[in-house]
């Protein structure tokens, strides 16, 4: 469990240069100070996390029971409630706000999102499958997957079989990338290499729970 | 102007001079060795420019002991201390590729005479 975490937005993919001038690829997300509406404890809800919000919103567009949670948490309406799970949410306060700066450049990180969908997707896109020959009298299997198990024994499909389907919008999580930098005045954080989603996804930040340092 | 152009600002130079294909330049180039770091320069015509904004890039050819060598150089990169413009070139295409096939007077290009 992670003893810190934060709500972004993806802005895009750029570069930048590193100390030794070589080209490192960057992605940008936007952490707009997050304020922190409820902490979920293990004796009453048998989890720790954070509710935060980020932004601002009509407090029009919003249904009574959820301004009722921010009416409690005398903190003004954002874009959404989000949970972020920490190991410990004694260190943190209602109504507290987190910022980017919470994160400093050479910290290992991992970002939660929903990936692209790419919808109904067949076995060569979705399980890199080979597919069948383009000849040598092939008619109208050019893409299929081939065989999917034996014949009478076991007579069934074995469950988990890579078989077509739904591609992507699916919650994917990034391991270990690095922060390469982390702009508190622009509320920008550069993270090395790539991150799953679209351009304006939301992204879920954490310190990395795994890989040691 | 895309999302991320401002945070390309601080990565990008300021001091390109103007330059296109079929211009001969010398490219300082800052070369680590050890660490000593000294300036080498890689001097021969532009060949092509590609890119837009912080990824652009350009490429120098020239005659090495017989030899012809390319280097495609990032024009934002903090390799390159300075980019010196010598001649400006009389070409009638962006990208000098028909080059390569070339020797000797054939591979010349000829010089456009400018005002500076």
């Amino acid at each position: 469990m992670p003893s810190k975490a934060i709500v972004g937005e993806k802005v895009g993919m750029t570069q930048i240069w590193d100390d030794q001038n070589r080209a490192i690829a960057v992605t940008v997300v936007k952490v707009t100070p997050a304020r922190v509406v409820q902490l979920k404890t293990p004796d009453r809800d048998g989890y720790s996390a954070l509710q935060v919000t980020y932004g601002s919103r009509r407090p029009k567009t919003l249904t009574k029971p959820v301004l009722g949670q921010y009416a409690k948490a005398d903190v003004d309406p954002g874009k959404q409630l989000v949970e972020l799970r920490v190991a410990d949410t004694s260190e943190y306060s209602v109504g507290q706000e987190l910022g980017v700066d919470i994160l400093a450049a050479g910290d290992k990180i991992d970002v939660t999102a929903v990936s692209k969908g790419k919808g109904f997707a067949g076995g060569m896109k979705r399980h890199n499958f080979k597919g069948q020959g383009a000849s040598h009298g092939n008619h109208k299997h050019h893409r299929a997957p081939g065989g999917i198990g034996a014949c009478a024994t076991p007579a069934r499909v074995f469950k988990g079989t890579r078989m077509a389907g739904q591609m992507g919008n699916q919650k994917v999580t990034t391991l270990n990338l690095e922060v390469v930098q982390s702009d508190a005045e622009r509320s920008l954080l550069l993270i090395k290499g790539a991150v799953p989603g679209p351009r304006g996804g939301t992204i879920l930040i954490r310190g990395a729970v795994k890989g040691g340092k | 102007m895309n999302p991320t152009d401002l945070v390309d600002r601080d990565s990008l130079r300021d001091d390109v001079p103007d330059f296109a294909p079929g211009d001969t330049l010398k490219v300082h180039v800052r070369v680590v060795e050890g660490t000593r770091e000294r300036v080498q320069i890689f001097q021969g015509a532009v060949i092509r420019r590609q890119g837009s904004g912080l990824r652009e890039t350009f490429t120098v050819r020239k005659l090495s002991f017989g030899v012809g060598v390319e280097r495609t150089f990032p024009l934002h990169s903090p390799v390159i201390a300075k980019i010196e413009p010598l001649t400006v070139g009389d070409v009638r295409r962006a990208k000098l590729y028909y080059l390569r096939d070339r020797t000797g007077k054939a591979a010349k290009i000829k010089e456009k005479r400018v005002v500076r």
